[in-house]
């Protein structure tokens, strides 16, 4: 029989008994939605986790550091370099030449330290740490109050939320109500901080003010500085509430400055003493740099070249390898539950084509005593049950985005009650959309094969000996 | 239009030639011999009536001559096929092009139109839509039932009803017509109309019909010779002169 005749003749025997085959097209129905509301979760959760790891700006940045820092610890993958001993210093010249790597955007020097802030009189020990002006994109400062950095250079703070209240005294009680941001922000906008800090200086009498004014030939000053305290006073113009640095861990900073005014300050690190017999070329040395790379795809050749150059590279992207496995076996557990009940939905295919096998048993008979053939037959219930298949398929499919659209809803409705920022939780990608109705339909077929092969094989004399 | 090549039949060569054929099968612990060892000839367009008590193996027969089933042993052979060495895709073929069947049940299937259920072999040969309703409707005129295609069979008497089942037969233009019991759930008026017109086939158009029936009479009054049947066993095989004797000498072949 020709395509169009199958389709033709299925339809009308499925409408023939139109309330058991459509309470079998519902079940089918009921099983592609809750495999499309499984999956959109999943593809929906990944895309919102993806999209905040995106936003946050560590996605596309390689952290780099010397191996020296690694002593002690050889890691596997760090035992073919050269001897952490040995290795490279990460000082600027290390710095241009990673800037200048292809795919590259800009190279930045991590700058951390510990210092002391006063704010009206009082001091408060905290880690301070630099951003450089790419991270205003960044979406820590999404709730931000007050400003970014006026210029790289400007000496202005930026303060996390705690950092906030900790200087406004106002350490909220365990359970209270945590203070608004623009609470906090209101009084501390426009006020001045002055920091104490220690600063590294060539032997040489007069401090210079930036890392250019170092000249080449001045190894020996560079090799041995003194420390001079110093002062520098800071306008708070900005109140984080996120933390910008939240996959940082414990070392993280609560006051943020831009990066030029921290490098000019030369502020002594905690690894300047390591490196004093070894920073003989008179250029800074940094601890850490961050690179960050034009193009997520590209942050792998970047880490490998970085690698290649002596350094200890790491980026995000390690870690959202694993947090990708992670989805995959998220996918696939939620993937079995929602097939479940498309399982269940195919044992009742099976059910009412072999009810029907019964029911139209001389049917069949007088179709094979007037020449139809076995595949005839078998074609015939293949495509009832392909056709139930591809309907529940698409009723199911309307009916899973029907309840991801009630359940975003939801979601928001709440997560604005919680003046939190919508997400979409659910997504019903195209893929998702052609894959489940495919799914149902093959499902179908594979069910209706019990079914149709006992069709086709009916003895058409045992059918029409009964009336 | 013929999807079989059609073959050059002389008349009275064999059309149905059976040797020796046996359908045997089981019932629980007994061994039914439905059909034991039958042989037979019967000639290119012949009207033959197959006759015998219920249980005499008449029927088993008509199925054996119709591929609906396959001999245990012997053989039947059908225009030059021999039916037991077809497969079943060759045997659907074979019922679908060779013959045409009608039963005393009419055996319309009931949730199609007239017309739908005509049509339903064509179909299965893959003959396009378009030419399928011409014939069906050619069909079902030839039979008297051209005003009547969008019946559904349930609307119509048992004539009418095994009259649509006539031309459902009639719709591949076979050679061999075989009928089991038409008249039997008729009343006499109507089944001597249907009778006619399988009579009118036969002569008209030069197709062979064999008729299981236990009605003597009707064997008497329509087909040219009588084969009785008896626990599955030939018995008697006689020539009936009084519808040979009416039998017009110039028919034609089938078209």
């Amino acid at each position: 029989m020709k395509l169009p005749d199958l389709t033709e003749l299925a339809l009308r025997n499925l409408s023939e008994s139109f309330l058991r085959n459509s309470l079998t097209t519902l079940g089918i129905s009921v099983g592609v939605a809750s495999l499309v509301a499984m999956l959109s979760l999943g593809t929906g959760l990944q895309a919102s986790i993806l999209k905040r790891l995106t936003k946050s700006g560590l996605f596309d940045t390689v952290f780099v550091s010397s191996r020296r820092e690694m002593r002690g610890m050889p890691r596997e993958e760090e035992r073919n370099g050269p001897a952490p001993g040995e290795s490279r210093i990460l000082d600027e010249s290390a710095r241009t030449e990673m800037e200048r790597l292809p795919n590259v955007a800009e190279a930045n020097p991590d700058i951390r330290f510990v210092s002391e802030l006063r704010y009206e009189d009082k001091p408060h020990l905290t880690t301070i740490s630099a951003l450089p002006p790419s991270a205003k994109s960044n979406d820590a400062f999404e709730g931000m109050q007050g400003n970014f950095f006026s210029s790289d250079t400007a000496a202005e703070a930026i303060l996390q939320k705690s950092f906030a209240e900790e200087l406004l005294g106002k350490r909220p009680a365990l359970g209270a109500p945590e203070p608004s941001i623009s609470e906090l922000a209101a009084p501390l906008l426009g006020k001045e901080l002055t920091m104490r800090y220690a600063q590294r200086a060539p032997s040489s009498p007069e401090p210079s003010p930036g890392p250019e004014a170092q000249k080449p030939d001045e190894d020996f000053a560079a090799a041995s500085y003194s420390v001079i305290s110093r002062e520098q006073k800071l306008k708070i113009i900005g109140i984080s509430d996120l933390d910008p640095e939240s996959m940082r861990g414990p070392a993280r900073a609560r006051v943020f400055l831009p990066l030029k005014l921290a490098e000019s300050l030369h502020v002594m690190q905690p690894t300047d003493i390591r490196e004093i017999s070894q920073a003989a070329s008179g250029q800074p040395v940094y601890s850490s740099i961050s690179v960050r790379v034009k193009d997520p795809s590209r942050v792998q050749p970047v880490e490998d070249a970085i690698k290649k150059m002596g350094f200890t590279a790491f980026s995000i992207l390690d870690a959202s390898r694993s947090l990708q496995q992670v989805f995959r076996v998220l996918y696939a557990f939620l993937g079995i539950f929602g097939s479940l009940a498309l399982a269940v939905a195919s044992i009742g295919i099976v059910n009412t084509l072999v009810m029907a096998i019964l029911e139209r048993r001389r049917e069949i008979g007088i179709m094979k005593a007037i020449g139809a053939s076995d595949r005839d037959v078998q074609l015939l219930f293949f495509a009832e049950a392909g056709a139930m298949g591809i309907l529940g398929g698409i009723v199911g499919v309307v009916l899973g985005w029907a309840i991801g659209q009630i359940i975003n809803f939801g979601t928001n409705i709440y997560l604005k009650s919680q003046s939190l920022p919508p997400e979409h939780f659910w997504a019903v990608p195209w893929w998702l959309v052609v894959f489940s109705i495919a799914f149902a339909f093959v499902v179908s077929l594979l069910s209706g094969l019990y079914p149709a092969g006992r069709a086709a094989r009916l003895d058409p004399v045992q059918a029409l000996r009964y009336e | 239009m013929v999807t079989i090549p059609d073959i050059p039949v002389a008349r009275n060569t064999a059309a149905i030639r059976s040797e020796n054929v046996c359908r045997h099968y089981h019932m629980g612990q007994n061994l039914i011999r439905a059909v034991d060892g039958v042989s037979l000839q019967i000639q290119t367009g012949e009207f033959v009536a197959l006759l015998g008590s219920s249980g005499s193996g008449k029927s088993s027969m008509l199925n054996l001559i119709a591929g609906l089933d396959r001999p245990t042993s012997g053989s039947v052979v059908v225009q030059d096929r021999d039916l037991a060495k077809l497969s079943r895709e060759e045997l659907a073929k074979y019922r679908l092009h060779v013959v045409g069947m009608v039963f005393q049940s009419f055996n319309l299937i009931p949730t199609m139109t007239l017309s739908e259920n005509v049509e339903l072999p064509l179909r299965f040969a893959e003959v396009d839509r378009h030419q399928r309703q011409a014939r069906a409707q050619e069909a079902l005129e030839r039979v008297g039932l051209g005003q009547r295609m969008k019946h559904r069979p349930s609307e119509l008497s048992g004539g009418e009803q095994q009259r649509a089942a006539l031309a459902r037969a009639l719709i591949n233009r076979p050679r061999l017509l075989l009928a089991d019991e038409p008249t039997g759930n008729l009343d006499s008026r109507t089944g001597t109309e249907i009778m006619e017109m399988v009579r009118h086939f036969n002569r008209e158009l030069g197709m062979t019909v064999v008729m299981v029936t236990h009605e003597r009479a009707l064997a008497e009054r329509y087909a040219q010779r009588m084969i009785f049947l008896a626990d599955g066993k030939l018995v008697d095989d006689q020539p009936n002169a009084a519808a040979s004797s009416t039998a017009p000498g110039g028919q034609h072949e089938a078209s």
